[in-house]
């Protein structure tokens, strides 16, 4: 059985300028051990889907519409707050992109995760304490007994997020989401928190769900990856697959307006741009909502008239388009408009 | 050859570390830029790259003086910058132009688009009424912003949008060099793109010569000539873009470059093994 289930999940805002589909039908599993990246643009629907998976988005204005959350077996969505409360931390935590605003800055780093400890386990003040020397040992603060009574603005950036991971790590989920977990910190920095969330998850046997923006921190961090435009997954597979065969255009498009750190040629060049900017989730296009921006749209195939539905391409490799790569080359209609 | 356009030569910017509540002393300085040097050539591109306080952005600051140097010379098209007098600046900042990273912040909510093109036209004095605006139509539409849209006002319009009204207002007083501070770290990769592809045409059309300052390794290959890395207020190592990027001398801009995650599974790999390794070499302070 899949640790998490997300099936078939909508999430939607209900503004005063009109009902925002945000997550519109959203379904993926992450294993028991594995990391699955979710990855998009703003607006893309990925935040929202964790914090829905969570049970933290904002009520009103918005709501569940659709959908399951199953994680072991148990339906998230159906869950009251107060048993929701057990789930999180101890089952499933969360980290976030900016490590400053998840700290409340008046309390010490010590209190705020003896705080954690003491919430989820019946123990002592002073075994809590000792709990937390440890994990702030796990997760490499160096002289961490000495830096347990100071307060988050005596620590780095970096520092902050180590000390969020601690707090996540501190009953041992089984999943670990981290949504964006190193877009606020340079560049090394980035790597040695990546570098410390993969030995953790090793060594805890977690699961992890990473959300990022960046292609480069999927590629490296992740198993399987989901790709998100406008509310909908467009593509799904796992890593080495996703990269060496990216089948959306969406995908594709993606990748190419990356600019290159190697290579020949990269100043005189110009990137692949994609025209044009993401749909308004009030009204997005009718059928796929990529078509407007897509290269290969065209009436012949519907693709302002019909909706694409997400189909298994391979074995384990999902897209939502009609004109996906490997399709194109081989009608040999490879040539955009 | 010729002389450069822009010559900065031992750049210092200290700012004083101050104590004291009612007697305020000053007991120490951070060296933010510290003793920085460099020539900007017409036309040419020099990307500074480096972490955040690497001092990047006080660089550029200082070269159009919206920052007083401690000490250092900027030489800017054979004029000594730091030691003209304000009218002499004002004529000066013709020439040099900025475009700030975050197209929300930097535009004044206020002004319409329109007047905010405008504005540098009209504090110089620049043509009648009516040569302005048909000079602010003509600068939107060279930015791939519609021109119908001038009465509107910057809130109506995405990042990417906004960030065109920028460069359409750097461009209003067709400047020799613009200083690019992080233009494109608050868009999205695909908008990126095509902001990156608007500077790079613009160079081209205008023969503009750019400083540009970011802290994404692979946005500042895609645009610079030449790159000069930075860290902890110096320029740890510079020189043509593929030299650094791809035979770095220096152990900071090795270690730099492989804690890059590029967008290929495969590699990555490889980097991580690469970066632990220099990291165990590097053996960082805390």
């Amino acid at each position: 059985m899949a640790l998490l289930d997300v099936v078939d999940l909508k999430t939607h805002f209900f503004t005063r300028d009109g009902v925002v589909r945000a997550v519109d039908g959203v379904s993926f599993t992450v294993e028991p051990g594995r990391t699955l990246g979710i990855v998009g643009e703003s607006g893309s629907g990925k935040s929202v889907t964790a914090l829905s998976i969570m049970g933290l988005i904002p009520k009103p204005p918005a709501k569940i519409v659709e959908g399951k959350v199953l994680f072991e077996g148990r339906d998230l969505t159906t869950l009251s707050e107060r048993q929701l409360e057990d789930v999180r931390g101890r089952q499933i935590s969360m980290i976030f992109q900016d490590p400053m605003t998840s700290l409340n800055p008046t309390l010490t780093i010590g209190t705020q995760i003896v705080e954690t400890v003491r919430r989820h386990f019946d123990v002592s003040k002073a075994q809590a304490r000792k709990r937390a020397v440890e994990l702030l040992e796990e997760v490499q603060i160096p002289n961490a007994a000495g830096r347990l009574d100071d307060y988050p603005h005596r620590y780095s950036g970096g520092m902050r997020q180590r000390v969020m991971i601690a707090i996540a790590l501190s009953c041992n989920p089984k999943l670990l989401i981290a949504d964006e977990p190193t877009t606020a910190l340079d560049v090394t920095v980035q790597a040695q928190v990546l570098d410390l969330l993969e030995d953790l998850r090793a060594q805890h046997e977690m699961a992890m769900i990473i959300i990022t923006h960046d292609m480069g921190v999927v590629a490296e961090a992740a198993d399987d990856i989901v790709v998100m435009y406008a509310g909908q997954i467009v593509e799904q597979a796992p890593v080495l697959e996703l990269f060496d065969h990216p089948e959306h255009p969406y995908t594709e498009a993606l990748l190419a307006a990356l600019p290159q750190l190697e290579g020949h040629g990269i100043r005189e060049g110009r990137l692949t741009a994609i025209p044009g900017r993401p749909p308004d989730l009030i009204a997005p296009p009718p059928a796929c909502r990529f078509a407007p921006r897509c290269p290969y749209a065209n009436d012949r195939d519907g693709c302002a008239t019909h909706p694409p539905e997400l189909r298994e391409l391979r074995t384990g490799h999902w897209v939502r388009s009609q004109h996906p790569a490997s399709e194109r080359t081989r009608a040999g209609a490879g040539v955009p408009a | 050859m010729n002389e450069p356009l822009l010559q900065v030569k031992d750049l210092n910017k200290w700012f004083p570390v101050k104590k004291g509540l009612l007697i305020e002393r000053t007991v120490d300085h951070v060296r933010a830029v510290d003793g920085v040097s460099f020539d900007v050539a017409e036309g040419e591109t020099l990307g500074l790259v480096g972490e955040s306080g690497s001092g990047k952005s006080t660089t550029g600051y200082c070269i159009l003086q919206l920052l007083e140097p401690s000490s250092g010379s900027i030489s800017f098209m054979g004029q000594e910058l730091t030691e003209l007098g304000r009218e002499g600046l004002r004529r000066a900042r013709r020439d040099m132009q900025i475009v700030f990273q975050d197209p929300y912040s930097s535009l004044d909510p206020r002004m319409t688009v329109g007047d905010t093109v405008g504005e540098p036209l009209q504090i110089h004095g620049v043509g009648t009424r009516r040569d302005r605006t048909a000079k602010v139509r003509e600068l939107l539409d060279v930015v791939g912003f519609n021109p119908g849209f001038v009465n509107r006002y910057p809130h109506e319009f995405s990042g990417g949008q906004r960030q065109r009204i920028g460069i359409a207002r750097a461009l209003a007083l067709s400047p020799k060099l613009i200083i690019c501070d992080e233009p494109v770290s608050a868009l999205d990769v695909s908008i990126q793109a095509q902001i990156l592809n608007l500077l790079k045409d613009l160079q081209g059309e205008f023969g503009l010569t750019y400083v540009f300052i970011a802290h994404d390794l692979a946005v500042v290959r895609a645009m610079s000539d030449r790159i000069a890395v930075m860290n902890r207020g110096k320029i740890v190592e510079l020189g043509p873009a593929e030299t650094v990027y791809e035979q770095p001398r220096e152990a900071y801009t090795q270690a730099l470059l492989s804690a890059v995650p590029v967008p290929d599974p495969r590699a990555m790999k490889q980097r991580r093994q690469e970066r632990r390794r220099l990291r165990h070499a590097l053996a960082p302070e805390g």
